[in-house]
């Protein structure tokens, strides 16, 4: 018999069907998966099977059977014992999800002492110890803000298992986590799970996650559960059109760009020579700067026309920095910004410009779409823009929040190409979007570059997109570029311990479940760098002359550099 | 921590003497001493002798801010301008214009001040966040609306009619305590107690609601999500985890005030007969002492600049985020 | 006859003006189309609105002032200053009793020895009733006759009204109408009755000096919906410019606004009123001759109040506006707007102003009431209006000894009471509904 079983669940929220008749079941120690893009209502069924929906909306039907018992007749207080007792959850956002002003031990003492009992103190120790915190006795006492996105989402699973479970809910658990830490958190679950015998349902739209973590998987859409499939059988051959969508949409899976493997070797448009980009730390009675915060620490970066350079790198380690201050946005501390041979000094709208992460904060509420586009430069002919990125000209006397996020980073792209600029510097322009709308973005980018010979400076985390749009390839630790290189050379034979590390943690459409890659740690922080090479500490090679020196370049090919001691 | 208290000390200094800067110049800038004379005296019968001695009585007599004629540093002190606003950093406000020592007579009159508004504070405070707490409680529930519209309808009440209210029903329809007065000691109370319900009931309205909003604020953060995930009642939830975290912009908001207690009530003084120094103003003001309003516009804000340090010690020490950082 | 603009009166329709001049622009952006719309949606909103506009259309009929051509040869014109309203209300004006009376008394409140007879008795008002003739018997029959008729008059105005608003109402339907005309009925029906009264009779009573309580209490409402309106006005220019600057310049321009309001914000607010109230009496006493009449000095008093009052209340709008700006300026669009090497003084009027204008919107609605509580205090104190300005604040001053009286003197009282609550009031609920409707957390 299944531990959960789900029967025609419909969520409403007023008139609006946000859930509707989904069923499913989890059987004890199974890994259910349900994948989806946005609003396909994944998070409300978690939510739901946990009653936990917020105000407006109600389970307007269905059942919901937990071990042969009806969760939906429970009363309030019944279903207490459930929560945290029989199903524990854990949230996408790890930062906010914990209470600011309890210690970590305590927050989860309040869950052992509802679920357990005991010698609460050191079972909080022994839970720590296990969701793989170090020096747990101290950590117990310390404040959620002490501790690192990774650290709090192990806080929140060990939270979770204080009651023993024997089922757990993960919705997007890794989602707002960098990729070797999302490596470490989902081990850390697959572990658990197979050690406890836990049940787990996992909510999230990563389809490499799923195949790395899943038993089964059920894909929503628009609020229904429109397959559900073994994994084994889901990756060889989706059967729902949608699934097969999701599966087409993903940067491995496109079409490469005609212009991919065209012109290499022309000179140099954009040439970065010793970018550094430092911050004050302020400290005492003065204020004086005690020290610097190192986002950007002097980078090397040259890019011809026509052609994509990506910064590759995980959140802080500065990639988003060195993009303003190239741009001009910021100030640069040290070194020197060239285009077209010419050092510049400040902005330069009409050669230069940006493609923002946000598709909702990047463009004015109050202003119409096309004023936005002509914004720097009004005699720009505003409809041949519009359709020149996929939109129709007749959206130009509309508001942005008509639009949804795809066709906002159109209307960005657009207003950024208003003015006819050479380089375009793009700044997790995808990121937001779900994956078949980020498809669309990246052929879109490609199409452009084939037509109109621009350059494009791609900031991102996502080594599948890099893969599918650039060129070239540099990869960015704590403010310095640690190997760079065409996007076959560091790609497929990856030369410094890091971005090997990188490659692997990224979660394979094809991988195997379990499977192990680790890079041990978190990244550590810009303003106190380790000595030597920044890596050093979670290098699996480091030695003796790793912790006393910086490695400087190592040629490995014309095009291809590594700042490694020993590169493999 | 202690270099940030002294840099914040060190911030509030250039505040003090803004400040005084800005008194100096309402009260001698912007009128002379002569218009000054000329009209406490009397606009139309007024002789330039009688001007002249009204001055020296008062010791407007000097230049504002140099004094030619006077030797050495005297050139500088022997003005209106140090005589009657640096002097003040040192706590000498001079006499009003009764003759008496102003220093003197505020030491005085502090107790009866916050007699009334020590227990004002305290109670509002507490009266305030329960309300609040009741009504965040049943949020979403009739009795929720209609303390909302309690508030709403509370707080659209002049506090003039509280006072005239409460005066009326209680000291004149019950006798239950005198309408007016004040007594040293513990025989203060049966005066005290009526001004103090009067202003708790006066603010409760407008605090009650406020607090409520912070409350439910904090009720859309994830935690509470978490919180209830674990299985925890819709009380610890409350008490536990919303309450907590409110309580730390409500209370250093709060402390901010604690100071300036010490300046009393203008309104309830005047209207109970608190021999405070809320009612020493009024007086000053009424019978037009310049003196003595300016040494309380001056004392008031040093104790505003007060209240800010030790809003600023009070988070520190309430918030962890900056109490470790 | 002379028109006469007063200070106060040009800048109240230049508050109009720039109000339905603002009105035209938000309708043309939609999101603040919307969210005047979610306030339109509102009964409570609309309610509160009918019942401020009630207020509002009494103040500007108080503020259309004139000068009297005295009968004669020659342009002389009579010293007082007079408003529209006084003109329609000469009845109520003109015809003061010689002392306290109750509400729709008869007789006066207070015995006197009366011409010709022995003893002590209460002597007959000299317009409270005066169409009764000699023998007051028939008063209730009077009274009833008198509502009856005002309800007819209240109801066939509303229907009126009722008609002549159908085509608004049409062509923005969705709007709680409902709740509006409700209002408006109730509105309609107690004027129409109060109306019918008041031509016989002094329906909220007299002061000590005779004056009709009803007069003295709509003479009020223009002071306190003033005070509450040209303060905003003042300080809106400084503490946008200013919070705006602060957060956008950042550096040392925003240590010289922060310092600059941390210390106004550092004086007592009653105090700095106090003391500068204070000072600006001996600055008009002294200079007696800057005022041509005594309403110019009450006027000019009345602004300069309000110009007090802006200046320590401008700091927390001031505040505000520079922290929402430190966070705009930040946001992709002003970095994007920034590399497309937009000017700094254009991004501020496109990008950053617009975005901020929820918060002066609600900002303006929510100081509103405080300040008509605060004119009240102020006056009471003796460092509001013009003792010879007609304000609650003045009124609730005199009414209060009047309590100390056996018997009671309570119509003074309850009536200012009674407009002020409902002013004030309907003045919360107003803001209350504004700010749901504008500020984006609360719309989640």
């Amino acid at each position: 018999m299944s531990l959960l079983s789900v029967r025609d669940l419909t969520v409403s929220i007023g008139a609006t069907q946000p859930v509707g008749e989904v069923s499913f079941d989890i059987a004890r120690g199974e890994t259910f998966a349900l994948v989806g893009e946005s609003g396909c209502g994944k998070s409300m069924t978690a939510l739901a099977l946990m009653r936990l929906l917020p105000n407006a909306a109600r389970i307007a039907g269905g059942a919901i059977r937990f071990g042969g018992d009806d969760l939906l007749v429970r009363s309030e207080a019944e279903m207490r014992t459930v929560r945290g007792g029989k199903i524990g959850m854990i949230f996408q956002e790890p930062a906010t999800s914990l209470n600011p002003v309890l210690t970590v031990g305590a927050q989860i003492e309040e869950a052992l002492r509802l679920h357990a009992g005991g010698d609460a103190l050191a079972k909080v120790v022994e839970l720590l110890a296990a969701v793989g915190i170090p020096d747990p006795e101290r950590r117990a006492g310390e404040y959620p803000f002490q501790m690192s996105g990774g650290m709090k989402q192990r806080v929140m699973i060990a939270m979770a298992l204080a009651g023993e479970p024997e089922l757990l809910i993960a919705d997007e658990p890794t989602t707002a986590l960098d990729v070797t830490i999302q490596a470490q958190v989902l081990d850390l679950l697959h572990e658990l799970k197979t050690q406890r015998g836990m049940a787990l349902l996992l909510i999230t739209h990563d389809l490499g996650v799923v195949a790395r973590m899943a038993d089964r998987v059920g894909v929503m859409r628009d609020g229904r559960l429109v397959e559900v499939a073994a994994r084994a059988d889901f990756f060889r051959a989706p059967a729902h059109p949608y699934s097969r969508a999701l599966f087409d949409a993903l940067p491995e899976n496109l079409d490469p760009p005609e212009q991919k493997s065209a012109p290499a070797g022309r000179q140099a448009l954009l040439e970065v020579r010793d970018l550094r980009v430092h911050f004050p730390i302020r400290r005492g009675l003065l204020q004086r700067a005690v020290a610097q915060v190192k986002a950007v620490d002097g980078i090397e970066l040259a890019l011809a026309a026509g052609r994509t350079l990506a910064l590759v790198g995980e959140s802080g380690c500065g990639k988003t920095t060195a993009g303003k201050a190239i741009l001009g946005l910021l100030d640069k501390t040290e070194g020197e910004v060239a285009l077209d041979g010419a050092p510049l000094t400040g902005l330069v709208p009409d050669r230069m410009q940006m493609v923002f992460q946000d598709p909702f904060g990047s463009l004015d509420p109050r202003m119409r779409v096309g004023e936005i586009v002509a914004e720097g430069n009004r005699s720009v002919d505003i409809a041949g823009l519009l359709e020149h990125v996929g939109l129709d000209a007749g959206m130009a006397e509309r508001y942005p929040h008509e639009f949804s996020g795809g066709q906002r980073q159109r209307i960005a792209i657009a207003r950024a190409l208003a003015v006819n600029p050479a380089l375009l510097i793009c700044d997790e322009p995808t990121s937001a979007l779900d994956v078949s709308v980020q498809a669309q973005v990246l052929r879109l980018l490609a199409d452009l570059q084939a037509r109109l010979d621009l350059a494009y400076l791609f900031i991102t985390h996502n080594i599948a997109v890099v893969d599918y749009l650039a060129h070239e390839v540099a990869v960015m630790y704590l403010g310095r570029i640690v190997e760079r290189g065409t996007t076959g050379e560091v790609l497929r034979s990856p030369r410094h311990p890091y971005t090997q590390a990188l490659l692997a943690a990224v979660p394979k459409l094809h991988g195997e479940p379990g499977e192990k890659l680790l890079v041990p740690g978190d990244p550590p922080s810009p303003a106190n760098p380790p000595s030597g090479c920044h890596f050093h500490p979670r290098c699996p090679h480091t030695t003796t002359r790793c912790r006393e020196a910086y490695p400087g370049a190592a040629a490995i090919s014309d095009s291809h550099f590594v700042a490694c001691h020993f590169p493999s | 921590m202690l270099a940030y208290l002294i840099r914040r000390l060190l911030y509030a200094l250039p505040i003090l003497i803004g400040v005084n800067v800005i008194t100096f110049a309402l009260f001698f800038v912007v009128n002379t001493p002569d218009d000054m004379a000329r009209m406490q005296l009397g606009v139309k019968r007024v002789t330039p002798e009688a001007i002249e001695k009204w001055k020296a009585e008062r010791g407007y007599d000097k230049p504002l801010f140099w004094n030619a004629s006077a030797q050495g540093a005297k050139k500088l002190s022997d003005t209106i301008f140090f005589a009657k606003s640096v002097r003040m950093f040192a706590l000498d406000f001079g006499r009003a214009d009764d003759g008496r020592d102003i220093a003197r007579e505020i030491g005085l009159r502090m107790g009866p001040s916050l007699a009334v508004a020590v227990p004002v504070f305290v109670l509002g405070l507490f009266a305030a966040i329960s309300f609040a707490l009741l009504l965040v409680y049943f949020r979403a529930t009739y009795l929720d609306f209609a303390g909302v519209v309690l508030c709403v309808a509370m707080m659209s009440i002049s506090g003039l009619f509280y006072i005239i209210g409460g005066q009326w029903l209680v000291s004149k329809v019950w006798h239950l305590v005198p309408i007016s007065g004040y007594a040293e000691g513990l025989s203060a109370a049966k005066f005290v107690i009526l001004p103090v319900i009067v202003s708790v009931l006066a603010g409760i309205g407008s605090s009650a609601r406020w607090y409520r909003t912070i409350f439910l604020e904090e009720y859309t953060r994830d935690y509470v999500r978490t919180a209830r995930a674990k299985g925890l009642a819709e009380r610890f939830v409350l008490f536990r985890h919303v309450l907590r975290n409110a309580l730390i912009p409500i209370l250093t908001g709060a402390v901010v005030v604690i100071p300036t207690l010490f300046m009393g009530s203008l309104l309830i003084e005047a209207f109970f007969g608190i021999p405070g120094l809320g009612s020493y103003t009024i007086d000053a003001i009424n019978a037009q002492d310049f003196a003595v309003v300016r040494a309380m516009v001056f004392i008031g804000s040093a104790l505003y600049i007060v209240g800010l340090l030790l809003t600023d010690i009070s988070y520190t020490l309430a918030d962890p985020r900056i109490r470790l950082q | 006859m002379k028109p006469v603009l007063l200070w106060s009166d040009a800048l109240f329709f230049l508050l109009i003006a720039a109000a339905l001049a603002g009105a035209l622009w938000a309708s043309r952006i939609p999101q603040l189309r919307q969210s005047w719309r979610k306030v339109g949606e509102s009964r409570t909103g609309m309610a509160a609105a009918v019942l401020l506009l009630a207020f509002l259309g009494v103040a500007v009929l108080d503020s259309l002032h004139y000068r009297e051509r005295l009968p004669g040869e020659g342009e002389n014109y009579a010293v007082e200053v007079r408003s529209a309203l006084d003109a329609l209300l000469t009845g109520l004006r003109t015809r003061t009793e010689r002392t306290y009376s109750a509400p729709l008394a008869t007789h006066s409140f207070a015995k006197e020895s009366l011409d010709g007879e022995v003893g002590r008795d209460f002597p007959r008002l000299v317009y409270g009733g005066a169409h009764l003739g000699g023998d007051p018997a028939g008063q209730g029959t009077d009274l009833l006759a008198r509502t009856v008729q005002g309800l007819g008059t209240g109801l066939l105005a509303w229907f009126a009204l009722w008609l002549a608003l159908a085509p608004l109402r049409r062509r923005v339907p969705g709007l709680a109408w409902h709740a509006a005309f409700l209002t408006l009925l109730g509105l309609c029906l107690s004027a129409g009755v109060v109306a019918m009264l008041a031509q016989g009779y002094h329906v909220l009573g007299t002061d000590k000096v005779g004056q009709d309580v009803l007069y003295l209490t709509l003479k009020s409402i223009r002071t306190g919906l003033l005070i509450g309106t040209l303060t905003t006005l003042i300080m809106l220019p400084a503490a946008v410019a200013l919070g705006l600057l602060a957060g956008y310049a950042g550096g040392w321009v925003d240590d010289v606004i922060q310092y600059l309001y941390t210390t106004l914000n550092s004086i007592p607010g009653v105090l700095l009123i106090a003391a500068a109230v204070l000072m600006m009496q001996v600055a008009i006493d002294t200079h007696p001759e800057w005022f041509a009449t005594a309403a110019e000095r009450a006027d000019a008093r009345l602004l300069a109040l309000c110009a007090i009052l802006g200046i320590t209340s401008w700091t927390g709008l001031c505040r505000l506006l520079r922290g929402e700006t430190l966070k705009l300026r930040e946001l992709e669009y002003v970095q994007a707007a920034r590399s497309l090497g937009v000017a700094h003084a254009r991004i501020l009027a496109r990008h950053i102003l617009p975005n901020v204008m929820h918060i002066v919107m609600i900002a303006i609605v929510m100081d509103f009431s405080g300040l008509v509580l605060a004119e009240a205090v102020l006056s009471y104190v003796g460092i509001g209006v013009d003792p010879n300005t007609i304000s609650f604040g003045t009124m609730i001053n005199t009414a209060r000894m009047e309590l100390a009286r056996e018997p009671m003197v309570w119509w003074s009282l309850a009536a200012a009471f009674i407009f002020m609550f409902a002013l004030v009031l309907a003045a919360n609920l107003f803001a209350d509904v504004v700010r749901d409707a504008f500020d984006p957390r609360a719309a989640r």
